[in-house]
């Protein structure tokens, strides 16, 4: 089971987005069935071909993920990942 | 006097969608819809008053809502997307990356949209904005190579005319990119930018590579197209076959990002000047609307209750409309203004709005 939390901006979109408990094998998969409980939810944090967006951060436990691009950076039960915008303010829920 | 289209304003501004209405001769705040989103392009289609807003959620990328009961309920859409194998200029995959513009089909299709987007593709929908297809006729035209971005990274589509006499008659202008004409409904399309002037390019008369900030056609006469340039204003009589240059930089009729024409008289056309690109500013810091009557002939400064102080203002190339007399516009640093004589005299409705990407009467 993996662990996924938002920064408080995506609940601005998305309200009642909080954590999320997934199976997934890659951030790319994780995403995907994230969009499945809030339909829309992807297309926020990665673009048209599945490429995160220029300015927003995923983190596996305190690393950033590696592959931007097709996010297949593999995931392990427990893991906790966190999806955060770049800069300019937003706070984790706590 | 019953109600018409000049007692309605819709505002796409940095922080939310506003709208005003004339209500008993004074025009007033009606609605804040979408409150502190970043509004690129807001948009009535008249055919079936359905209120779209273009969005930039900046970190979260664009998106599209659309609101059936202007704007007391809103659903978000899907938002233009490029194809897999499309590729940018320098070989890079294309995604959009700003919604600049949405123009309506013609009346005898009444679902059809089109969408001007970043990095310069054309979309249009069917389906009334449930889904959307990138015209690759446009897209793989091979003058795209000289496509570049401007005061963004890459080329901007950024007008679209239907010809309301044939809706397969399609004009589009990209900024970076030029004006380009499809007769056959977007199969296929042919550069029109003979006559313009790219003063930024080695030759300015090359055949593609020019900056069309914002280009109209006037209601009375489609064939007679205006735009105001980054090298100046022009016009077509002949649906962008020639254009002659018609800026008058004495008056300060050179520079700017706005247009506006009458519905009635092809020959009258309003633009609010800029000091040149690098500045961005009022013309000698002093806001003015100049209008033409006689087709780019001769230029007339209108000053009247606009500031005449120290004004960093600039209106942005959607922020300007006309409705009959009435013509509106908004600036950068969130004032609003409106005139009911034409632009002979101006009145301010806020100094304190936040900086207004795009006006339209509705």
């Amino acid at each position: 089971m993996i662990q996924l939390r938002f920064t408080s901006h995506l609940e601005k979109f998305f309200p009642g987005l909080g954590e999320l408990r997934l199976e997934a094998r890659d951030v790319a998969a994780l995403i995907r069935q994230a969009d499945e409980r809030f339909p829309g939810l992807a297309a926020y944090v990665v673009n048209e071909h599945g490429a995160l967006r220029p300015h927003v951060n995923v983190f596996i436990g305190d690393e950033r993920i590696h592959d931007r691009q097709g996010l297949t950076d593999a995931l392990q039960d427990g893991d906790v990942v966190t999806i955060l915008q770049a800069l300019s303010g937003g706070m984790m829920r706590k | 006097m019953g109600e018409s289209s000049a007692d309605h304003l819709i505002l796409g501004t940095r922080k939310g969608l506003i709208r005003y209405e004339r209500r008993q001769g004074s025009w007033q705040l009606v609605q804040e819809a979408l409150p502190a989103q970043t509004i690129s392009y807001a948009f009535v289609d008249r055919r079936n008053d359905t209120l779209w807003a273009a969005l930039d959620h900046g970190h979260w990328g664009n998106k599209l809502q659309r609101s059936r009961d202007l704007g007391e309920s809103w659903e978000e859409v899907p938002t233009p997307a490029y194809p897999e194998n499309a590729k940018r200029p320098d070989g890079g995959s294309a995604a959009c990356t700003y919604l600049w513009y949405i123009a309506p089909g013609g009346e005898e299709e009444p679902n059809r949209l089109y969408f001007g987007t970043e990095p310069g593709g054309l979309f249009s929908s069917d389906d009334g904005g449930d889904s959307w297809q990138l015209n690759e006729a446009l897209w793989l035209h091979p003058s795209r190579e000289h496509w570049f971005g401007g005061g963004r990274d890459q080329a901007g589509l950024c007008s679209i005319i239907v010809d309301p006499r044939d809706s397969r008659r399609i004009t589009v202008g990209i900024s970076v990119g030029g004006v380009y004409v499809s007769e056959d409904g977007g199969e296929s399309w042919q550069g029109r930018n003979r006559g313009l002037n790219a003063c930024y390019l080695p030759n300015p008369a090359a055949e593609y590579g020019h900056d069309p900030h914002y280009m109209l056609a006037s209601p009375s006469q489609p064939d007679v197209l205006w735009q105001q340039n980054h090298c100046g204003i022009f016009r077509s009589e002949d649906g962008g076959q020639n254009w002659l240059d018609i800026s008058q930089k004495e008056t300060g009729a050179y520079f700017g990002f706005a247009i506006a024409v009458d519905e009635e008289d092809a020959r009258c056309a309003w633009v609010v000047p800029a000091v040149d690109a690098e500045y961005r500013i009022a013309v000698e810091r002093r806001l003015r609307v100049c209008r033409t009557e006689d087709g780019g002939g001769s230029w007339q400064e209108l000053t009247v209750g606009l500031p005449q102080g120290p004004s960093y203002d600039l209106v942005f190339r959607h922020a300007l409309d006309v409705s009959g007399d009435t013509l509106a516009f908004g600036t950068t640093t969130g004032n609003f203004f409106i005139s009911e004589d034409r632009g002979d005299t101006w009145q301010c409705l806020s100094h304190h709005l936040p900086p207004i990407h795009s006006v339209q009467f509705h």
